[in-house]
Parts: structure tokens; sequence; C-alpha cells
């Protein structure tokens, strides 16, 4: 930042803006981690979130490889975009990716997809996740989630335990103070770590400003097939994700906020087409981010419920 | 002194720049951090008032207020509840109360702030001293018809031992005390008077309604008595660039960044937080508890070189020599070392169910350090009430506070809590359960 290293006062001088202060915070968070456990790995998805994530692991870790490897949870309702942004970036950055498939585990028996009107595999992950920790050994996982998401994650420490069954125990929580971080765990317990827990969608948007860090076409406006489902614009791809009886298909200028699986991402009608303006948009936004997030709007404490049961 | 600006430094400098909740993408990026905790219970507006907060900046959003008027109703509420903006967890919404410190965020053009929302009552001691530890500025609220009251002490008390820098005092409800100066005033008094027994240098009043939202964002006419500013202004302008310690430099090592390929295979980076103090391309270091000495040869972030690095950065330092450094070790200048000791005292905030014991060893965490340790002795426990000295006192409970001597495994390097939050502080961690227990600050070598 040139602008906060010109000499204006005293202490002006080292003045740190709020986005450097969330990053430096990111990095001690995830080199911590590094230090004090034998096998994490970080989650990614392909969306903005953990893409900001590897940014952050670049600057703790380079010009060294990361010391953890990352993985995707491949619901199988990926945006084909996102899949190929994922390929692309990992060929470029030279990381190791682990693909674990929720649909292995359908195959096997040992995941089903929710039945209903609005079939999703946001509660299929659970299983795959586990299944995964189990099968690497993995004892810690970064995640992207930021506490300003939703309300049950404005309570949960940076560094969250999970016991053997990967629950979360919201009223039995380590205390956390200052910068330092208790990462002692017994055989079988794990850690979700979460670095940007304190950065919102405006810090995250900006930051990708700032760093200028490539992301898949599908956050920018583009035509998009979608469908009008329960007052939100669906996406429209190929099977399972084809419109229902009695739906309409349209072709609208869109773009994605939030990018989860195809079956639970509602688009939103945007012209924003570059950072700029997408920042604008977040800033002038009436909606949260989540409530584009179909999944989330089943009960008053979907999360938390999900959390507990070794959600992210 | 220079007086170059540039364009976004302009902004920062003129309180007129950006009026209004509109950001320019120059007023974003230059923004700074400023993390603030509230106390207080439900019954003195807390919720109100970070609901306000909130919502006057735009940080709520119409789908979490439609959530939130709903359950209101589903509860058979006669209006929406602001608490149920802020209480997360289930059991908080059907008990009514708060449990753990919740985190909320929002901005200004000037700032962004994170709020470390915390539950008043003395069995949340603990999680108020977890919200305390990386604030700059604490929020307390007074109702103004109770005025001063057990609860507002204890506050005051934990504010000053966790050294927040700046305090900030919401006598809140002023539309039920008619506005009246004279009640303003009798409060203000009352609070110097006991808090002049406390470290707390920058204490600022305010008279406030956050239910009708007097001096919450806007200046109030009801008070026209009052000359300070509003709340919000207050906070958007508190300088705390200079709580920051620039004097003396301390690198705790968290991680060796070594690359295995060809291409850097010179490369040995030391990776860590400024703790305190400037280090500088060039500065002469001392790496403890080697005692070698050595120049800084570079300093990067993710393999971007800059001059120097202040705190909090994150970065990454290679020296010119080859000495052997790792994690637990410590940077600084060798005219300007920390303590180095196997032999502390320190204040302890005790955070577990099952009580601290003198003799007994626990693990600590101290910088990027581990260490085990043995509580010699328990000085005195301190009521949090009257700050009486219990000397006699044996044990420590859960979120009760005393000062210990202990004796470590291994020598720390330390400054006092009061010179540095990052180097004079520690975790305590039970070696049985694994579980974070106390926390701890350090006043100094024991005599």
């Amino acid at each position: 930042m040139t602008s906060a290293t010109k000499k204006t006062g005293a202490h002006e001088h080292y003045r740190l803006t709020h986005l450097k202060a969330l990053e430096a915070e990111a990095i001690h968070i995830m080199r911590e981690v590094a230090a004090q456990f034998e096998k994490p790995a970080l989650m990614f998805s392909g969306g903005k979130d953990s893409i900001v994530m590897v940014r952050l692991a670049q600057k703790a870790f380079r010009p060294a490889k990361f010391p953890f490897p990352l993985l995707h949870i491949d619901t199988g309702h990926n945006f084909p975009e996102a899949l190929d942004f994922r390929d692309k970036m990992v060929d470029e950055i030279g990381e190791r990716l682990i693909i674990h498939k929720v649909q292995d585990l359908i195959d096997r028996g040992d995941a089903v997809e929710d039945p209903g009107p609005f079939p999703s595999r946001n509660r299929a992950q659970i299983p795959t996740l586990l299944d995964a920790i189990e099968k690497y050994q993995f004892d810690a996982l970064f995640g992207g989630a930021r506490r300003d998401e939703e309300k049950a994650r404005a309570k949960e420490r940076i560094f969250s335990f999970r016991d053997d069954f990967g629950q979360w125990d919201p009223k039995n929580q380590r205390p956390e103070l200052w910068n330092l971080y208790n990462g002692r765990s017994r055989m079988g317990e794990n850690i979700r770590v979460f670095p940007i827990s304190n950065w919102t969608e405006m810090d995250v948007w900006q930051y990708i400003m700032l760093e200028q860090i490539e992301i898949p076409d599908l956050y920018f406006s583009h035509k998009r097939d979608v469908v009008e489902r329960r007052g939100q614009l669906v996406p429209i791809g190929d099977a399972p994700f084809g419109p229902r009886d009695g739906e309409t298909v349209l072709n609208k200028t869109v773009r994605f906020r939030t990018v989860g699986d195809m079956s639970c991402t509602a688009a939103t009608n945007s012209p924003a087409s570059n950072l700029e303006e997408i920042v604008a948009e977040v800033a002038a936004a009436r909606a949260s981010e989540r409530g584009a997030r179909i999944d989330d709007k089943t009960n008053e404490a979907a999360m938390e419920d999900r959390k507990k049961e070794g959600y992210f | 002194m220079a007086t170059e600006t540039t364009s976004k430094t302009d902004f920062s400098t003129d309180p007129n720049a950006n009026k209004g909740m509109d950001f320019s993408t120059d007023a974003y990026l230059d923004m700074d951090l400023l993390r603030f905790l509230t106390c207080g219970s439900v019954d003195d507006g807390k919720s109100t008032l970070i609901g306000r907060l909130l919502y006057d900046s735009k940080s709520i959003f119409e789908d979490q207020l439609e959530a939130a008027e709903s359950a209101s109703l589903s509860r058979g509420d006669q209006r929406m509840d602001l608490a149920l903006l802020t209480d997360g967890l289930r059991a908080e919404r059907e008990q009514g109360i708060t449990i753990d410190v919740a985190y909320r965020y929002f901005a200004t053009p000037k700032r962004k702030f994170i709020i470390a929302d915390c539950p008043g009552h003395t069995q949340y001691t603990r999680n108020m001293v977890t919200g305390a530890s990386t604030a700059n500025l604490a929020l307390i609220l007074i109702d103004a018809r109770h005025g001063v009251i057990e609860q507002t002490r204890r506050h005051s008390f934990i504010t000053s031992l966790l050294r927040i820098p700046h305090l900030v005092v919401c006598v809140n409800k002023m539309d039920l005390v008619d506005w009246s100066e004279e009640t303003y005033d009798k409060i203000r008094e009352e609070f110097e008077e006991f808090a002049a027994r406390f470290e707390i240098t920058d204490i600022t009043f305010i008279p406030m309604s956050a239910l009708t939202g007097d001096n919450v964002v806007n200046r109030s006419e009801n008070m026209d008595w009052y000359q300070g500013t509003s709340l919000l202004h207050h906070l958007e302008h508190v300088h705390i660039a200079g709580d920051r310690d620039m004097i003396d430099p301390r690198f705790p090592v968290q991680w060796v960044v070594r690359p295995q390929g060809d291409e850097h295979h010179d490369y040995r980076g030391y990776g860590g937080q400024i703790a305190s103090g400037v280090f500088q391309v060039g500065d002469e270091v001392v790496a403890l508890p080697s005692g070698m000495e050595s120049k800084i040869k570079s300093i990067d972030i993710g393999g971007d070189s800059q001059q120097m690095a202040s705190p909090p950065m994150s970065v990454s330092i290679q020296l010119e020599d080859d000495i052997d450094i790792s994690r637990g070790d410590m940077l600084c200048r060798p005219n300007n070392q920390p303590t180095s000791g196997q032999d502390i005292d320190a204040m302890v905030v005790w955070m577990a169910e099952t009580p601290m014991k003198v003799g007994k060893k626990y693990t600590i965490r101290h910088t990027s350090n581990e260490a085990r340790c043995i509580v010699k002795n328990l000085n005195y426990q301190l009521d949090i009430q009257t700050l009486h000295r219990i000397e006699e006192a044996q044990e420590l409970k859960l979120n009760e506070i005393g000062r210990i001597s202990i004796r470590t495994t291994k020598p720390l390097f330390f400054d006092p809590y009061r010179q540095c939050r990052v180097t004079g502080s520690f975790i305590i961690v039970d070696e049985q359960t694994n579980n974070t227990v106390g926390a701890a600050m350090i006043i100094g070598e024991t005599n």
C-alpha cells in the first residue's frame, strides 16, 4: 500500500488499512495451524472466499509450497464454470488438490440426497467430508466461512473444535484470547479453522479488487437461462437442473453473489460486470448474501443444526 | 513534517469529503479498523444500541430484519425484538439471554468496525475478558435511572485489567430521566470517582438514548447542554494509531519458510507477526534464546519485498547470516531486549469449572512459544467488586482473578503486559482436557 507508507505523521507513517490488518490476522492464523497440526488441508470450492484463502496461503508460505493440500468436496452439483476455474487455478499455483466426491458415498450407500421438491446435496456433504477426514487423517481443515454470514457463525471461534463425530458444541467452546490459539486436540478430534472469520462480504470483494485476484466469470453479469422459483432466480442447466413442470425458462442478465451448488444457489438480477461495479452493488445491497442460499431458509436455526452435525 | 498527500489520504483528513454512507472505492481501500467491546446486560439497552448502529449504518439486511420480525411474531411479541438480530444460538433465543461473545461488523466511510458483543453478568466474566483481549475501545452502558451499579464497576475493572486503551461510558435511557443534565453529571462524577483507582487513560462520557437515537449517530436536540460528539462520531475519530508500541521491536518466530525447489534454494524466511516496534531492512537484530546477532537482509509478504514492517503485520524476515532459528524464538534489537526468565508473576483470570490449584502443572502458550509451568504461588485473589486483596485464597475458581507466580520449564521472552499486550500475555492450558483454562497478563519477573 503506497498511500499507507507515505510519511504524514509519526504514527500515520505506520498506519495499516483494515484490509491489511485482516490480511495480517489471516496469515498469522494459517501459520499457526501449519505449526500446530500434523495434517491440515484447505477446503477449496472454487468460490470467491476459498480463492481469497488461497491468496492468503500464498502470502503466508511463498516462495515455498503450501504445507498442506487443497481439498474439494465435490457435490456433483457444481457449476461447470467453477470446476474449470478450480482446475486452471490449481494448475497455475502448482499445489496439490484432493477431490472427494459426494457421488461416491451415495453410490456406496453412505450418503443420501435430500429428497423432496428441492433435491439438495448439502447434507450429503457432511458424511463425505467426514469420510475424507478419516481417509486422509486430516487433523485441521481451513474453511472460508465468515462470521457476518449467519447468526450461528457469529459466535463460532476461529479455531472451532469438533468431536469424533465432527459435531460442533456451541456451548462448550474454548476461550480465544489475543492472538493465541490453542490447537491441542485428542486423537480423533479435529478442528475447523476460519482465517477470514472477521472479514465481511465487502472486505472479500475489496481484497479481490486490491489484489487483482482472478475469480470465475459466474460472479460477473452474463446472460443465463433461469426460472423463477419461490421468488428466486434459479439457474437452469443439464439434468437434473432442468426446468420443472409449469416453469418458463427466461434468458436474463444475471450474476451470482455467492457460488454454491447449482441446486441451491440463486442468481441476482445485476448488470455489474467488473469489480468496481460489484463493490458498489454490494454496498447498496439490501439483502444478505446467504439470502441467495436456498438451503438456509429452511428454518431459523438451519445453519446451527447443520454445524452441530459436522457441516462447515 | 512532510505534507505529501495523495487523493486517498485527502479523504482521511477531510471530515466532509464523504458525508453520509456513500462510499467510494478509494474510501473503502483506505479505511482503518477499530475493534470495540460492548458490555452490558439485556436491560440496559445494549442490544438496542448495537441494533441501531448496525441499522443506521445499513449493516442489517432486509432478509435478516424480516427473519427477526417473523421470529418475534411467532413468539408472540408485540414488536420486533432487536436482540434477535444479535442473539445467534437457539438456546439464547429460547431463553432470551446472551451466552457467548458475538462478533458484529459494520463500516462507515471513516472506519470499519468489529464489535465484540459480550454478555454482562458475573458468570460471563470470561467471555468479556475474551472480547476485551483484542479490543481498542470499550463501550460501557449505564442506565441513567440506576446510575453506577456493581456491574459497571466490574466491567470498568476488566477494561483496565486488559488495558483497553479507550473507554466510552454511554449514559443511556436519558429519555427516561427527562434528558436531565443534573442526572448525567451525577453519574459522571460517581464514575470518575471510582475509576480514579483504575488505570484508564482515555474516558469519554456520552449521554444518549439508544431507543430514540439521541447522540448515537446524530447529535441530540433534546440535550443542548451536551457539548460533545455523538457516539458514532467518536468511534469514527478516536485516535488509535498511537496505541501501538513502535519503540520496542519484538518478532516472535512462528514458522520457517523454506522452499524445497532449486529456484529459491537460498531462501530461508522467518515467518511471524510483528508484536511491537518497527523492523527495517539493514537493522541489526539478535535472536533469542541463542543470542546470535545478524542483520535483516529482506522483509517480504508472500515473496513481495518491503523496506519495513510494523505491528500487526505478518511478514517473513531473512537474515544476512545463517543462524539456527526456529518457532518460539524471538528477534529483537541487541540494545532493546525483552526480559528472559522462568519465574514470572502475572494476573490471571480463571476460565474453567475446575479451579486453579497451587502446585499443579499446566501448559502455557506465550507468543509462538509453548512451555510447561508449575503454579508456585497464589499471591492473592482480587475481589472484583471491592478490589480487596484476599491473601488467604487457596485456589481460583471460574471467573475469579488473582496474582500468581509461575515457574516455567524453559525461559520465556516477555515484556510487562502494560508495555506490550502481545509479549505480555499468555494462556494456560489444562493438560488433561486440553482446554484453555486461564488468561494471564504478565506483571514481571518474580521478586
